[in-house]
């Protein structure tokens, strides 16, 4: 798998889009099944088997190195699978070192004689490698890994770590993937996709197909992943370009976005699943919706959590989210609903050509018909000017989201003539979500970051004032380690640097005080109570979004403001429960 | 004599009292000895500098033929009497002209290895080992993570990304003198025959090897007019013109980077590089372990570098070591200069290879 890995290692320097995708198509071409067939269940997260801890990691380089050098490595490095993968003492890498001589008093100098070291054992194939994790028992992991970690070089070893330890990320979506695949014949990507999940690593089949060697391979799936329509951002400037009378408007859902589908046999079994926006098939996760899957189609829609027809917060998903096996008390306490947007397919017809407004007459039909209580459709927002639109967002209770408007992150511009294109493309879909919550915060610990910060202080945890039992006291309130460019990095690591008070291991405290230090304006998507924070909150993907070097931390927020916003997100929860 | 009498630290740097010469030192004195030709090693002004024949070339190509009052050239393995104070210069495979300096006097023998490395070069002598009893060695990779890998692995992997992307220039970020130089020969000895294209910057010093008899193809100066032009050529150019607008004019370039640092993931990336070639002049952990090893000297004093591993190392070999900072050399405490170099500040070009 060393191939493989170079592959990985150079993808995840690449930028460009167009450049990954020459990489991974000439990695495809020059490589032979069924290694390249593995490559692409790795690079479009294809593959499942157990992942290792990285205490065995840690438990196997501990036996060959010295604690104090491993120590010194992993702090420099910063990454675990990257230290070990370059201190490993491999045999299959030793290149010829000199042979020690000693002292022999004399300036005649000694010519070092070249020797070769250890044996050389053959390197795993990717393809090896893969079938062992599925098959063996997790007792025999540290022995497989080990023999592994020795015949590979180490580029080789950081990959095959990164892959056990289900840490790999490459930078490379799915779907750029199978466009590189697509690349070797004269496919377009979406025909990768509409075969996709009737098949297996290491899709030979699929190779032979797109090679020109061997026939379409046949979608025997009843119930098959379609690539779903995304997007983008809309911009102030895009109003302009935009007639109201063309587009349609409706709810953005905080939950996650799925596709339901039912299909039938051949035999008349039926086939019911829930897939998530990657095509990743999620209805073990969610039986109780599955099961009221009663009719062959395909739904594009929002899953929810509903308690007597209120829709809960994110927040109460994500506790359903985050259990590992499915209870009956949770099916009860977190009932699974999906909110439909869109209907893909009906039957033996595919209606993704179809103009949205059909396809939405087509859905709200099938879904009144249904009378299936798991599913509702998603409203649309009547408007006639944007302005309309911005007043129905600003207030989405009054607009017709009523009790449901906490849910709502923003709204959904879409042309009422678009058809379903998989992908993101331009000129048929909007999405403007709501502004992010903003305070301003204090600076007040820095730790040294992970993988490409090792060595700059990029972790920031930030405080507001509170009312102290000895006066105003800053309380720590969140952790935020993105949003800033590289070049502010700098400046942030410089200030961490020349106002470091404390050191506590790779954490620094600097100096916060009412008139010394220096204040973050922190953006941020929710807020949550928490009990493992001394504050009491957690924040949702807080970020810097501006650093105040003009702001003395005297004027930065309060815990009142959070504490405030806290109870306008927790309403919905409180009002369905009590 | 105990080494420390023979052997001593000022503020200029290493300095033998009974010779009165310094090695390598950083500020202008009355007598330097120089193990080679890199700007933290050799600087201009000295009263006299006593170095091999190459390492004053490059001086003078540097800093001009007057950049000391006197010179003195001396050959691998020439005795020189100082004071009583025998010196001699030994190749250290680092770049052209390179030395290791050995002093001896009163049955000591202190070998300042300057920086060195043991793979392979095409440019240079190879390093030869000097039996001491104090060997003083750098310590820039000094920690086990750095091993360097086959050379002719990573030239490699640049042919192969020329070869995948025949319409992209490929930018190669290298030292001006000695890793630009090596990795021009390794190219040809990978069988790469068309020309090389360099930035001025290294255009004279390149010059210098040519004429030292060092074989390295058609080497071509860019112009600025052709480098749109330039898509599926190899330029080489020193490391902070890869990020340049100078970087930019050439056809969607693969910017490379050649140095012991690409073999850390997170140092690549900070410097924006899209391909690392871990190539480099110094020697790797497994090199340097087995150079103080060989040398069979009892005590070891480490500069410049990560002092701290190679020295818990020696420790653990029963070696007594100590950081040379230790000695006299100022602490910068919290100065990696490696986070200075990525964070775009200030730093000696040569002094990070
Ligand atoms: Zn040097």
């Amino acid at each position: 798998m060393n191939r493989f890995a170079e592959l990985l290692d150079r993808l995840g320097y690449e930028p460009g889009r167009n450049n990954k995708l020459r990489l991974m198509t000439d990695y495809f071409r020059t490589t032979p099944d069924p290694e390249r067939g593995f490559a692409l269940a790795a690079l479009a997260g294809g593959l499942s088997f157990a992942n290792a801890k990285p205490g065995l990691i840690r438990a196997l380089i501990a036996e060959r190195t010295d604690p104090v050098l491993f120590g010194l490595s992993y702090d420099y490095v910063g990454d675990l699978s990257e230290t070990v993968a370059l201190l490993w003492p491999s045999p299959a890498e030793s290149h010829a070192r000199a042979e020690p001589t000693g002292f022999d008093g004399d300036l005649d100098l000694v010519e070092p004689r070249p020797v070769a070291r250890g044996h050389n054992r053959p390197p795993p194939s990717l393809a090896e490698v893969i079938e062992s994790l599925q098959v063996s028992h997790r007792s025999d992991l540290p022995g497989l890994l080990a023999r592994w970690l020795d015949g590979l070089d180490e580029t080789g070893r950081w990959a095959l770590l990164k892959l056990i330890t289900g840490s790999l990320r490459i930078g490379v979506s799915a779907r750029l993937a199978k466009s590189a695949v697509a690349a070797l014949g004269e496919l377009d990507p979406n025909d990768i996709e509409e075969v996709w999940h009737g098949l297996e690593p290491p899709y030979e089949s699929l190779f032979a197909w797109v090679e020109g060697r061997g026939p379409r391979p046949e979608a025997t799936d009843p119930a098959p992943f379609r690539p779903p329509m995304l997007a983008h951002p809309i911009d102030d400037s895009d109003f302009d370009s935009l007639d109201p009378a063309e587009m349609t408007a409706e709810w953005k859902w905080d939950g996650i976005r799925v596709q339901v589908v039912g299909g039938t046999r051949p035999d008349g079994r039926r086939v019911q699943r829930l897939y998530s926006r990657t095509g990743e098939d999620i209805s073990n996760s969610f039986p109780d919706l599955v099961e009221a899957i009663d009719f062959d189609g395909a739904i594009d829609g929002e899953l929810l959590i509903l308690r007597e027809g209120r829709v809960q917060s994110f927040n109460v998903l994500q506790q359903r989210l985050n259990r590992q096996s499915v209870s009956p008390r949770m099916l009860v306490e977190f009932p699974a609903h999906v909110r439909a947007y869109d209907l893909l397919h009906w039957g033996e017809e595919d209606l993704r050509p179809l103009p949205f407004c059909d396809r939405r007459e087509r859905l709200e039909a099938m879904l009144a018909a249904a009378g299936n209580p798991r599913f509702d459709i998603s409203p649309l927002i009547p408007f006639r000017t944007w302005e309309e639109l911005a007043a129905a967002r600003a207030n989405p209770g009054e607009a017709g989201a009523g009790v449901d408007a906490a849910a709502v992150e923003g709204c959904m511009i879409k042309r009422a003539d678009s058809p379903y294109v998989p992908g993101r493309p331009k000129g048929l879909w909007w999405k403007w979500k709501h502004d992010p919550h903003v305070i301003d915060a204090v600076l007040m610990y820095a730790q040294r970051g992970h993988g490409k910060r090792s060595s700059f202080y990029s972790d920031y945890t930030f405080g507001v004032w509170r009312d102290g039992p000895a006066g105003e006291e800053l309380v720590p309130v969140g952790k935020a380690y993105f949003g800033f460019t590289d070049a502010e990095l700098a400046e942030l690591d410089r200030f961490v640097r020349r106002n470091t008070i404390n050191r506590f291991g790779p954490v620094r405290e600097v100096t916060h005080e009412p008139d010394r230090g220096l204040v973050l304006e922190i953006a941020f998507e929710g807020l949550n109570r928490s009990t493992r924070h001394k504050s009491g909150v957690a924040m949702r993907f807080p970020r810097v979004s501006r650093i105040r070097w003009d702001k003395p931390p005297a004027e930065a927020d309060r815990m009142e403001i959070l504490e405030k916003l806290l109870r306008r997100e927790a309403e919905l929860d409180e009002s369905a429960e009590s | 004599m105990r080494p420390s009498d023979l052997l001593t630290m000022t503020p200029s740097g290493l300095y033998c009292p009974q010779a009165d010469a310094h090695i390598d030192p950083v500020r202008p004195v009355r007598r330097a000895l120089i193990t080679h030709g890199h700007s933290d090693h050799a600087r201009a002004g000295h009263g006299a500098v006593l170095a091999t024949d190459e390492t004053l070339g490059i001086m003078a190509v540097r800093y001009g033929p007057d950049f000391a009052g006197a010179t003195q050239a001396v050959r691998y393995g020439e005795r020189v009497d100082l004071n009583g104070v025998t010196v001699s210069y030994h190749p250290a495979g680092h770049v052209l002209g390179s030395a290791q300096i050995a002093l001896q006097c009163g049955g000591v023998r202190i070998v300042a290895s300057g920086d060195y490395k043991r793979a392979r070069d095409p440019t240079c002598a190879p390093f030869e080992l000097v039996p001491c009893d104090v060997f003083i060695t750098e310590a820039t990779f000094g920690l086990p993570v750095f091993r360097h890998p086959d050379t002719r692995h990573e030239v490699d992997r640049l042919l192969a990304s020329v070869r995948v992307f025949p319409d992209r220039a490929h930018i190669v970020g290298a030292y001006a003198l000695g890793k630009a130089q090596r990795l021009m020969a390794l190219i040809r000895e990978a069988g790469y025959e068309e020309p090389i294209y360099v930035h001025g910057a290294m255009e004279r010093l390149t010059q210098f090897y040519q004429d030292q008899g060092v074989q390295l193809g058609e080497i071509r100066k860019v112009q600025a007019a052709e480098r749109p032009k330039l898509g599926g050529a190899i330029v080489i150019c020193p490391p902070s013109a890869t990020q340049d607008l100078w970087a930019r004019k050439f056809p969607d370039p693969v910017t490379a980077f050649a140095s012991g640092w690409m073999r850390v993931r997170a140092r690549a990336r900070q410097k924006g590089v899209e391909l690392p070639l871990v190539v480099s002049d110094h020697s790797d952990w497994d090199d340097l372990c087995a150079t103080i090893l060989q040398t069979g000297a009892g005590e070891v004093w480490v500069t410049h570098g990560q002092e701290d591993a190679l020295v818990h190392w020696c420790v653990t070999r029963g070696i007594r070591a100590q950081p040379l900072h230790m000695l006299g050399y100022g602490d910068e405490g919290e100065v990696e200069p490696e986070t200075n170099v990525l964070a775009g500040e200030a730093a000696p070009a040569e002094a990070a290879t």
